[in-house]
């Protein structure tokens, strides 16, 4: 049955484009396989196991992850004879008709497909080439084909590489796509937000040869960028303002988010980038930018139950460093390493600890508090104060030294009232026993007035005494007066962030068999993994050093794995698809030429990020349709091959920024404490003692763009989840994206999205640039999708806002309840509101369309 | 479905029936190709669908919070109340890491009055406290597991660990796993439902969140205050045939864009809107327990309109009946480190009645032969006492965190019923037979489903990701 399966899946592969498990490029019946692309990842995924490198699962002392252990003489036989199929034992163990030889065995729930072995015999048979994994060869800039169809458009390499592949593979350029869908395309992709009307006006109007790149230039030079491209890098960065685990407390970090955000809008190069912020603090005279941005490994979540091991706790920290490190920076995951050898890859558990070294200089982040509280430790990681003007802190100290008088004298003001207690308690309680009287007395002090003084708890006592003192009006002036000072003072006080620092006594690092951080193995030193490019002596061995070492040119893996992330932001999939991996498991390039081209370009450049993106939004390959036909559909289902332009959902941050911005409601107001807009009620108060409250704000705030939402890890802002954000509890490098009934619920119901149809309803009613319905339809399809309405659309829109305003008409009551119950915060300017009521029924439905939420 | 695997499927029918010598089930075929997974095609590969007949075709599966005292509740030790009072062994102090405890503890045996009593219960004979009448008259339904173990002692990781199979966030819930691996049967309710009662557990969402599996395979949470599911009544003043005519609106529009454009995710979104709408009546519908006979209420001691956990196992068969796969309910409130007296019991009275009933129900539906119940939770407790908090302040007597040894029980769904697996020492404090960790009790759970623990994997940073990571063993000794 099994192997039937997969002979129908061989064909299933054959018949499209796409590949299975092993290469990704469709290989002819006649081409050498080759080995990196070809053979090795079928040996990885099914010999490794117990092949591979982890020593003490390796079965027969026989390993097929290393040059030598493939082609070694073993007593007799050789498990691969280049050129000799019959020589090759490891060719007749996987064609054995013997199923106890067959290999892999049974057990395994592993097995070859015919094709896959049909590969392994013509690799043989050609003399088995072999080469390393091609992503641990440093890359080497390749010519840019100069070969491409006459009619093929290019305006850059990228086109060039891209052209040979559609080539190779029988399909051909799509048509360029027009100037509305290009600029609404660039717009989002760069800032996140669509064109505004004029913004398109402006661009049709230019028929300038540069038009386009001058749009894409004032694009990346807008303060919107950093915006839009923190939020990946915050995925990365698992950024969240909770510590993730039980009431989930909020701690300050969000100045590490703006960081991050000022930071790409001036165009850091990617290697001062990583510096800062794996090791800036560790820089001789940091500034105050550098520690901040040293939150990145500060963002870790942060266990504060009270049962917690404070070291068990560092030690989770610490391997979640690693391992994010690596992900980010290699696209290798340590993590296996941190049991046992790696099953694939070549690293080993030594290696893994020699990294984790490098990390575990770190004080304790949880300590058992010394007061009463016994639900949870206090929270005591390194904590830097943002510097603060000379004035403002002038002010404070001022303000403090009030605060220490009226402290003083209220002391003694309640001193002196306290003895009145006992007689205000007698009459207070006789005033309550008369049921006429009016008693001005909160229920909580009635509760323990109707106690027993015995029966009264500390508690208790504090809360009569303090009522009592409340009730004479000089004290309760002061307290006022002293709660509006200690106001002043909060808003003062410097913002805390998260930083990382280092312990003055290094920590010693030792294996950790099992990954058990109580049993403690071979000690070891900070070293870099073997396989990848030397640790230069002259480097310091620490965090420094290690980022250092990360952005040496020499690193095979960082570039390609930054590009090929910003690659799959752009056209919605990396050139290597597994943008997580670039180990033995990973899906090998569509296209490596190009990813080398453009990982080599990202170095030359000086790490320039901007240019890298400048580079893929101004190729043709981008500005192609995105429209399927049958053929595209039929030979490249995924668009692997770049026949046509992406079209894919938009993230979740970007949905709800769009729909602000269309609605004319979006605060451009940058940085600072998270917002808290609306969400339903219940989503925050049931996830136990001590949490915090979300408070909807009121003002502009609730407007501002996604990425100042409050990221909560137990409870991520609701209608953010319904479109896969992630919790951030751990790194994330891809989003899923899904399409699914609880969006559709989410951008017809959600009242925050019901706001924003109303604030669009009535920026059309009033903007449009004339009263008649055809005008205003236009000029909402311009504001939401940014283009002309089609005939059909035009028909459509109409008709249902004709059935609408006559309903309406019919039922004024109705309009006036739709209306107010749509935003308490949205006034909106159009009178008629039966008009107003039709176009709020069609801006939600403008809201939800495909098109909309869709980058096409 | 994602365009793609829709795309794939129609070829493959070609394929198939072109290619009907092979003899491939159009069943697993279809099961094949359902799964979608992002950024790699394994996840259409051999290693989805059933992988044997299941026993069980849905999971309503109960999580305490906070874990209940099994020596209270399932696992009796008459030598612990004998030597209740006495200072524990050394061995149960020195050297472990206990949560709270942080001197050597003494020994605290059950009560003794009539209401913390065992009885040998049913034709089985098997223990269950007096705290739980009502589950004593349902005891050979019942497959008990005294044998549980865990690697975590501390609430959140020893949830995401025994929901998960790992102690760190980031993995995917054995929910969504399941509802990865085998779907809803019915299409306008989601596979993998959450119920809570009380506050949300430390782990937060992350307990029913999907992990690295793409997010539609997470758990939706029912919500018993407001709407049910966010975001599923209209907005006020739009009523249900205004709502009818914007989800056909928004259609018509996206038919448009699709004429024009030919991306099948236009579609899919089609579909999807027109689910919304559908789920707005079916949930709302479900959701409303009133509509259920005096006798059955009286049953489950519910109240309409009541947040209760109650009503949340009532709703929980709603749902199974309905065709939802993965049921997960949770109850806050177990955590009984202090008090443990006075609260156990109250704690008891909330579950107790409504979980036999839930048993009861199933089985006079027909449905309890093929749903599969589960009771489990993080750890267990301490056969020592514990007689201050965490910072040293002396409290009432309670229990502490316990994770070498602990009581789970599963009905229905193909498990041995008046079945008792595993033994704990006299004390209660080491397993002396047959132990069984979380892995093994999630691989026997999807067993159970039909699934090979082993070949339900997903591919994830280069290596094949599994809910049993790379452990467990399915207990074949609970199986009937």
């Amino acid at each position: 049955m099994l192997l039937r399966l997969s002979v129908v899946l061989a064909l299933l592969w054959m018949a499209t484009l796409e590949s299975f498990g092993g290469s990704t490029d469709s290989i002819g019946a006649r081409d050498v396989p080759d080995f990196s692309r070809d053979i090795r990842p079928i040996l990885s995924e099914n010999c490794f196991q117990c092949h591979g490198p982890d020593k003490e699962t390796r079965k027969a002392g026989l390993r097929l992850d290393t040059r030598d252990g493939i082609f070694e003489e073993r007593g007799g036989y050789h498990p691969v004879f280049p050129g000799d199929l019959d020589a090759s034992e490891l060719y007749s163990r996987i064609t054995s008709s013997d199923e106890d030889e067959r290999m892999p065995p049974k057990a395994s729930n592993r097995s070859l497909s015919e094709a896959q072995i049909d590969l392994i015999r013509r690799w043989i048979e050609n003399g088995a080439p072999w080469n390393q994994h091609w992503a641990y060869i440093p890359p080497v800039r390749p010519d840019v084909p100069t070969e491409i169809p006459k009619d093929f458009r290019a305006t850059n390499p990228i086109d060039h590489f891209v052209a040979q592949k559609l080539m190779e593979v029988g399909l051909s350029q799509s048509e360029r796509a027009s100037k509305e869908t290009l600029l609404r395309r660039v717009s989002l992709d760069l800032i996140g937000l669509p064109p505004s009307p004029d913004e398109i006006k402006a661009f049709l109007a230019d028929d300038s040869p540069d038009a386009y790149e001058k749009v894409v230039d004032r694009l990346l030079s807008s303060e919107r960028f950093g915006e839009r491209w923190a939020r990946p890098w915050l995925d990365l960065a698992r950024y969240a303002d909770s510590n993730g685990f039980q009431a989930d407390q909020l701690r300050p970090s969000w100045a590490y988010r703006d960081y991050v955000i000022n930071a790409l809008n001036h165009n850091v190069p990617f290697d001062r980038f990583t510096i800062d912020q794996i090791a800036g603090d560790l820089l001789p005279n940091p500034t105050v930018n550098q520690l901040v941005a040293t939150g990145f490994h500060r963002t870790v979540t942060c266990n504060v139950e009270a049962g917690v091991d404070p070291e068990e706790n560092r030690v989770n920290q610490i391997v979640d460093r690693v391992n994010t490190t690596a992900t980010v920076w290699l696209g290798t995951t340590l993590e296996c390493a941190q049991c046992h050898d790696h099953k694939y890859d070549p690293i080993s558990t030594k290696e893994y600890y020699q990294f984790f070294d490098f990390f575990n200089n770190t004080p304790l982040e949880v300590s058992l508090p010394d007061d009463n509280n016994d639900v949870s430790h206090d929270f005591v990681g390194p904590y830097l104060d943002l510097p603060i003007s000379e004035q403002r802190e002038k002010k404070l100290s001022s303000l403090e030294e009030e605060l220490d008088g009226m402290k003083k004298q209220s002391d003694f003001l309640k001193e002196e009232k306290e003895s009145g207690l006992a007689d205000w308690e007698a009459t207070a309680l006789a005033k309550l026993e008369e049921e006429t009287a009016s008693v001005d007395i909160p229920e909580n002090v009635v509760d323990v007035l109707r106690k027993d003084s015995s029966e009264r708890n500390n508690k208790q006592k504090e809360i009569l005494r303090d009522h009592y003192l409340s009730t004479n009006p000089e004290i309760s002036q002061l307290n006022a007066a002293m709660e509006e000072v200690e106001g002043e003072i909060g808003q003062l006080k410097p913002i805390q962030t998260l930083v990382m620092e280092e312990m003055d006594e290094p920590r010693s690092t030792h294996v950790m068999a099992r990954g058990n951080y109580l049993d403690q193995g071979e000690e070891v030193a900070s070293q870099t993994p073997a396989f990848l490019h030397p640790f230069d002596e002259d480097l310091p061995r620490n965090r420094l050093g290690l980022a250092k070492w990360l952005v040496d040119k020499r690193n095979p893996l960082i570039a390609r794995v930054t590009v090929n992330r910003w690659w799959a932001e752009i056209f919605g999939k990396g050139i290597v698809r597994t943008l997580e991996d670039f180990g033995m498991q990973s899906e090998p390039p569509t296209h490596q030429d190009l990813l080398d081209w453009l990982a080599v370009e990202f170095m030359d450049s000086g790490w320039d990020m901007k240019h890298m993106l400048r580079l893929m939004v101004l190729s043709e390959t981008y500005k192609q349709t995105s429209d399927l036909n049958e053929t595209l559909l039929e030979k490249d289902p995924k668009n692997l091959y770049y026949a046509r332009a992406p079209r894919f959902r938009l993230d979740a941050e970007t949905i709800r920024d769009q729909a602000l911005f269309v609605s004319g409601l979006l605060s451009t107001e940058m940085y600072g404490a998270p917002v808290m807009p609306y969400q339903p009620p219940g989503v925050w108060n049931q996830t136990g003692r001590n949490e915090p409250v979300w408070e909807e704000q009121a003002d502009s705030n609730r407007w501002r763009r996604g990425v100042y939402v409050v990221y909560r890890r137990a409870a991520p802002y609701p209608s953010f989840v319904n479109f896969d954000a992630p919790d951030r509890s751990a790194c994330t490098v891809q989003r899923s994206r899904t399409n699914t009934s609880t969006q559709a619920l989410t951008l017809l119901n959600d009242p925050a999205y019901v706001e924003m149809a109303l604030a669009l309803a009535d920026r059309i009613l009033c903007e449009a640039p004339s009263e008649d319905l055809k005008s205003r339809i236009e000029y909402a399809m311009e504001l939401v999708v940014g283009r002309p309405a089609k005939e059909r659309e035009l028909e459509t829109l109409s008709e249902a806002l004709e059935e609408q305003i006559a309903l309406f008409a019919e039922n004024p009551n109705e309009a006036a309840e739709f209306l107010e119950s749509s935003s308490e915060y949205y006034k909106p300017v159009h009178r008629d509101k039966n008009e107003l009521a039709a176009w709020l029924f069609v801006a939600n439905v403008l809201l939800n369309l495909d098109e909309t939420i869709t980058k096409g | 479905m994602d365009p793609i695997g829709q795309h794939l499927e129609t070829l493959s029918r070609r394929l198939f029936f072109k290619n009907a010598a092979f003899g491939i089930g159009s069943a697993a075929l279809s099961c094949l190709l359902n799964r979608e997974g992002y950024g790699t095609e394994e996840g259409l590969a051999l290693t989805q669908g059933l992988h044997h007949a299941p026993k069980a075709r849905r999971i309503i599966y109960i999580h305490l919070v906070g874990a209940p005292s099994q020596l209270e509740l399932f696992d009796p030790k008459p030598e612990l109340q004998k030597r209740s009072g006495e200072l524990c062994p050394d061995e149960f102090f020195k050297g472990q890491k206990l949560a709270f405890i942080r001197e050597q503890p003494n020994l605290f045996g059950t009560p003794k009055d009539e209401e913390f009593a065992f009885n040998q219960c049913g034709n089985s004979g098997v223990s269950i406290s007096n705290l739980l009448p009502h589950l004593q008259t349902v005891s050979d339904e019942l497959c008990f597991i005294k044998s549980m173990h865990t690697e975590q002692f501390n609430h959140a990781p020893a949830q995401l660990f025994s929901l998960t199979g790992f102690a760190r966030f980031g993995r995917p819930s054995i929910g969504s796993w399941i509802n990865y691996g085998l779907g809803s049967e019915n299409e306008d309710l989601p596979g993998f439902v959450v119920l809570n009662t009380g506050t949300i557990l430390g782990a937060g969402n992350s307990a029913w969140g999907s992990g690295f599996l793409p997010s539609k395979y997470q758990g939706t949470e029912f919500r018993s205050k407001g709407d049910p599911v966010l975001f599923l009544s209209n907005p006020k003043g739009m009523t249900p045939e205004q709502r009818k005519r914007s989800v056909d609106l928004v259609n018509d529009m996206n038919e448009i864009a699709l004429a024009d454009v030919g991306d099948p995710e236009i579609s899919t979104r089609i579909s999807q809107y027109e689910m919304a709408y559908r789920m707005q009546t079916s949930v709302p519908e479900l959701m409303d327990i009133e509509s259920e006979d005096q006798a059955t209420h009286e049953m489950y001691g519910t109240k309409p309109g009541e947040a209760s956990f109650a009503n949340n196992c009532l709703l929980a068969r709603r749902l199974v009946e309905r065709g939802v796969r993965f049921v997960q309910l949770f109850d806050q409130g177990w955590d009984h480190h202090s008090g443990l007296v006075s609260s156990l019991p109250k704690k008891c009275k909330q579950v107790d009645q409504p979980i036999a009933a839930l048993i009861k129900d199933l089985k006079q539906r027909g449905l309890l032969e093929d749903t599969l119940v589960v009771w489990s939770a993080e750890f267990g407790r301490t056969p020592m006492a514990q007689t201050n908090s965490g910072s040293g302040k002396a409290t009432n007597i309670g229990r502490d965190h316990h994770k070498e040894a602990y009581t789970v029980w599963m009905a229905g769904g193909g498990v041995k019923g008046g079945h008792t697996h595993g033994a704990t020492d006299e004390l209660g404090y080491h397993i002396v037979e047959n132990p069984m960790d979380v892995h093994d009790f999630n691989a026997t759970i999807l067993h159970l489903m039909g699934i090979d623990h082993k070949r339900l994997t997903f591919k994830y940073q280069g290596r094949q990701f599994r809910l049993t990571d790379v452990h467990g063993f399915v207990i074949k000794d609970i199986i009937g």
